[in-house]
């Protein structure tokens, strides 16, 4: 659609602006102050200009955590991306059944976050859980509070058992744009059924997948809530990630200046990355205009 | 071919089933049934640990707290977002753009950033521990959200509608509210929903911003872990009352689920 420029759209603009400037501009400002300060209490501040950046990038800590945080997302794209286009591809595309798959699937997405937490929990444990004690009757030792493979393991279970619901529903969107004449055509071709899915499916399923794997990469970039109620970070660190580590920091042990120059290094990783999403984003819209 | 077919989304689901299933079962026990043995279904099944929850203020003013800021957040959020997003989908104009990818980042930015300046900036307006402070603080991530997706339904709409209205007389004001809004009104429900649930669902920031007034149910519910760590059927109960909403309202927004994922591009 062509848009006709008007300066005055800036108006209607002008309240989202003012809100969320309010929101998100003034607390950045505090981080920035804070991460080029230090302070020995009664609210007395002096300027240390990068020394808190230099210490944090050149700490084992933040190296750990981002460490850990990678490898976490790396492992739960490679599971829910798989999983998601499976189920996806087997759904049924019409009729009460699509309704009520579409229904059930979407229930983990809409549950809050600490309750997903609370609900493993439940489900782990090995004294009153399912899950938990089901593995302890099968005689595999299995105990997220004490080991940090087992930890691991719950918390990405958990994980996909949230979210894997998020890239089905695209990647169903995606193929219930495929109009029936391509399959018909693949149909007379006698195209096997993995031709119809790597020249048919696939392609048409690029750019919702590209914004699964974005849109999954960001959000357990930015995990807190269900590891922090499940395993608190433990056991020792071994799931703390970023976002825990970070309130720990700030909220804990009250670490000012380190936590705001961590808050920076982190948002600014996370807008190079909101950036590229931009990117798909409109060039998609581009593409179809 | 067929049922071999569907035992993919069967089995999925029934993954996705088993831990609610697990907690709805632990809601209906008692908690000495809970911890003196293992059993697959509650054998005497008991109201009890819901009765406690709709009874004890405690526990309760928890959900009022919640629905309060997540119901102004979501009446802030899409009256602020409407105009903006019409600006959006039908102008160009300076560093719309920029604009646009800025509210994005706001989106994607971890509130674990914004708890510690969150804290400091409602303490200092004396806003800390109301509602109103949490539902402006949501809107860091849900009036980008809101923007976005109505922007994506806003654009459906063909712009022939706005300069025939334009032709017919209309003002601007009374286009908008009596012609364009009943077009995008199921993108306005999309809208609303998406931003009650990612407000319901948000923890971190809540929990900060408030400590007894405002007490959100999640951090009810995390308090409750931390001071007795036994009380595991009142808290699958209260796990079970927040589902509920979300639970209801899903069937209506079914399709258009995966747009409001997606920020409205798909």
């Amino acid at each position: 659609m062509q848009r006709k420029v008007n300066q005055k759209a800036w108006f209607l603009v002008l309240p989202v602006f003012l809100l969320v400037a309010f929101s998100a501009v003034i607390p950045l400002m505090t981080v920035v102050n804070y991460s080029v300060q230090d302070s020995f209490g009664n609210n007395e501040f002096f300027w240390v200009g990068s020394e808190w950046f230099v210490e944090i990038l050149n700490s084992d800590r933040f190296h750990d955590a981002l460490g850990r945080q990678l490898l976490f997302s790396g492992i739960i794209l490679a599971i829910e991306i798989p999983l998601g286009i499976w189920v996806a591809l087997s759904m049924p595309r019409r009729g009460w059944g699509a309704s009520v798959c579409l229904v059930l699937m979407a229930l983990p997405l809409l549950i809050p976050w600490n309750v997903v937490g609370t609900i493993w929990q439940i489900f782990a444990r090995a004294d009153i859980g399912l899950l938990g004690h089901t593995l302890a009757a099968m005689g595999i030792d299995y105990n997220y509070t004490q080991s940090s493979l087992s930890a691991w393991i719950t918390v990405i279970v958990m994980d996909v058992w949230h979210w894997t619901s998020l890239v089905v529903l695209l990647c169903y969107a995606g193929l219930c744009s495929i109009p029936d004449a391509y399959y018909q055509a693949a149909k007379i071709d006698g195209a096997s059924r993995w031709a119809v899915f790597r020249y048919i499916q696939l392609p048409k399923m690029q750019r919702v997948l590209l914004i699964a794997v974005l849109l999954r990469f960001m959000d357990s970039f930015m995990i807190y809530t269900e590891p922090f109620v499940v395993t608190g970070g433990g056991p020792g660190n071994a799931t703390t990630f970023l976002s825990i580590d970070l309130v720990k920091m700030a909220i804990g042990q009250f670490d000012l200046g380190p936590a705001a120059a961590f808050s920076l290094v982190y948002f600014l990783i996370v807008l190079l990355l909101s950036w590229v999403f931009y990117t798909v984003m409109t060039a998609r819209d581009g593409a179809e205009a | 071919m067929i049922k071999s077919i569907r035992i993919t989304p069967m089995l999925y689901i029934i993954f996705l089933m088993l831990p609610l299933y697990w907690l709805l079962t632990m809601a209906l026990k008692t908690n000495t049934e809970i911890l003196s043995g293992f059993s697959l279904w509650p054998k005497e099944p008991t109201l009890a640990n819901f009765k406690t929850i709709l009874t004890d203020a405690s526990w309760y003013s928890g959900y009022i707290n919640s629905t309060i800021y997540v119901v102004l957040n979501t009446i802030i959020s899409i009256s602020v977002a409407l105009p903006a997003a019409y600006a959006f989908s039908r102008y160009r104009f300076m560093g719309d753009k920029h604009l646009f990818f800025w509210l994005l980042s706001n989106r994607m930015a971890p509130p674990a950033v914004f708890v510690l300046p969150f804290f400091q900036l409602y303490s200092s307006i004396g806003l800390f521990d109301t509602h109103i402070a949490v539902a402006l603080a949501h809107c860091l991530f849900n009036v980008p959200l809101a923007v976005w997706i109505l922007e994506g339904f806003m654009s459906g709409v063909p712009k022939e509608i706005d300069e025939t209205a334009q032709i017919d007389g209309y003002s601007f004001g009374s286009f908008f509210v009596r012609i364009f809004m009943p077009l995008i009104g199921s993108g306005i429900g999309v809208a609303a929903f998406f931003c009650f649930m990612f407000s319901w669902v948000e923890l971190l920031i809540a929990r900060t911003l408030t400590s007894v007034d405002a007490k959100p149910i999640a951090a009810v519910m995390t308090r409750t872990v931390s001071a007795s760590g036994l009380d595991w059927g009142v808290l699958a109960a209260a796990g079970v009352l927040t589902i509920v909403p979300g639970a209801i309202v899903i069937w209506f927004v079914r399709n258009h689920i995966a747009k409001g994922f997606a920020l409205g591009r798909v």
